[in-house]
Formats: C-alpha cells, structure tokens, sequence
C-alpha cells in the first residue's frame, strides 16, 4: 500500500487515501487528509471529527452516514445533527471526508 | 457497491431478514463478516432480526480480550447496531445453558427464546442467511 510523508513522518495509506494505523493519527495527519479533500478545518469541522473519534473508540466501527447524523444530533443538538449541516461542512459526504480526515476506515455499506 | 441494483429492483420493498450466527467470533472470519453484511442490511432499512445461536452466543459476551491473537475486538459493535435501527437481537436458551451463560454475562440487551419460540419466528422470517 501507499506511503506518503506527512509533517516529516511515513504513514501508509489504502488505495483511497484512507489512514491504515488508526493509532497513528495525530492532527498534522488530520490537516493532511483535509487538504487532499479540500476541506478547510474550521472548529465546527473538528467537532465532527472528534465526535467521529469517539464513536469509533466507543463501537470499533465508522458509522454509517444516517447513524451518524442521528448521533451528532443527540449529542450536539438538532441544528447539527442534519443533512444540511453536515453536507456544507463535509461536501462529497460527511461519512466519508469526516472519517478520513478522523483517521477511520471508510464506513461499511458506504458506497 | 450493488446500491443501484437493489434500487432499480426493489425500491421501497422491506423484507424480513434473519441473520442466524453460529460460530464463536474469532478463529473464522464469519462472526465478523456476517456483522458487516447487518450493518449494510441496515443501509436498505429492511427488517432486520439477529440470532445468536451455538457457539454464536460467545459472540456477544462481555469482556473479551483480543489482545493475545491480535485481531480487532468487534464486540463492541454489537453495541452500535441500536443506533442502525436493529433492536430485534434474539439468542437461544438451551445454547445458553449449554455453556452456563446468562444474560448478564452479554454486551447487549437480548431476548432469550425457546426452540418453539425460535421456529416460529424462523417460519415468518422473508430471508435467513446463516454465519
């Protein structure tokens, strides 16, 4: 698989991108991965990633978009626990840029 | 994946599928992927039943460790199928008893059935897919 450099530090990568060593994940791999997605991390972008980090850590699993909306939602409050939300701070699909840039596989049944 | 082709034949349709779980999680990669294979179910909104049956109730317990044949502990995971919708999580009593567990000793909130109980709801299932 894939190594690229990222801060000054090997890390290998799967065909998509995706981080292999979750364990390796610190917030120069985070900003790496944003930038490869385009995605310019705000606060509220982080919000998501570490929520992200937590679920994982709690259910060894990245959920699934719905499962993840429905969570945030519980957690942060419906006025981000929404499609729109999410898809304006995550454009090519929350589940997906979120979870790579979290450093997680990408989530099953995720086509 | 196939999300195009379930949509283009069976937009809407819900059917009812068991998920029958035989084998001790690990030393097979069935316990696993049969898990993978609910969580994608899930995805479709069907009407999702899991059973935990023989071996298959080690699956759920409590407290398992993986560290010494370094592979992923997923046990966790059952823990995340509530928030996928898939609350109808069934394990069968004499499996339990074979092996001197109850339901204290699971990860998870379970219904415990009968065989009786077990054939019936087997009877009604659309689909049944066995790991």
């Amino acid at each position: 698989m894939p190594m690229v450099n990222i801060a000054g530090k090997e890390v290998e990568v799967d065909e998509e991108g995706y981080l292999v060593d979750l364990s390796q994940w610190n917030e120069d791999i985070a900003k790496y991965m944003a930038v490869e997605e385009k995605v310019d991390l705000t606060e509220n972008h982080w919000e998501v990633v570490n929520f992200l980090r937590e679920y994982y850590a709690e259910y060894q699993i990245a959920p699934a978009v719905r499962v993840l909306t429905k969570a945030i939602g519980k957690k942060l409050g419906p006025e981000k626990g929404n499609n729109k939300y999410l898809y304006e701070l995550f454009p090519y699909g929350p589940a997906k840029q979120a979870c790579k840039i979290a450093g997680l596989p990408k989530p099953t049944g995720c086509i | 994946m196939s999300d195009m082709d379930m949509e283009d034949d069976g937009s809407g349709v819900v059917k009812k599928f068991m998920f029958l779980n035989r084998k001790a999680p690990h030393g097979t990669v069935y316990a696993l992927e049969g898990l993978e294979v609910v969580l994608i179910t899930a995805a479709f909104d069907q009407d999702v039943s899991l059973v935990f049956t023989d071996d298959g109730v080690y699956q759920l317990m409590k407290g398992i460790d993986t560290k010494g044949i370094e592979v992923k502990d997923f046990s966790k995971t059952y823990r995340a199928l509530e928030g996928y919708d898939i609350e109808k999580l069934y394990v069968d009593r004499a499996s339990m008893d074979a092996r001197g567990l109850t339901e204290d000793d699971l990860i998870v909130d379970v219904t415990v059935m009968s065989d009786d109980e077990m054939k019936n709801l087997m009877a009604e299932q659309d689909v049944v897919i066995s790991f």
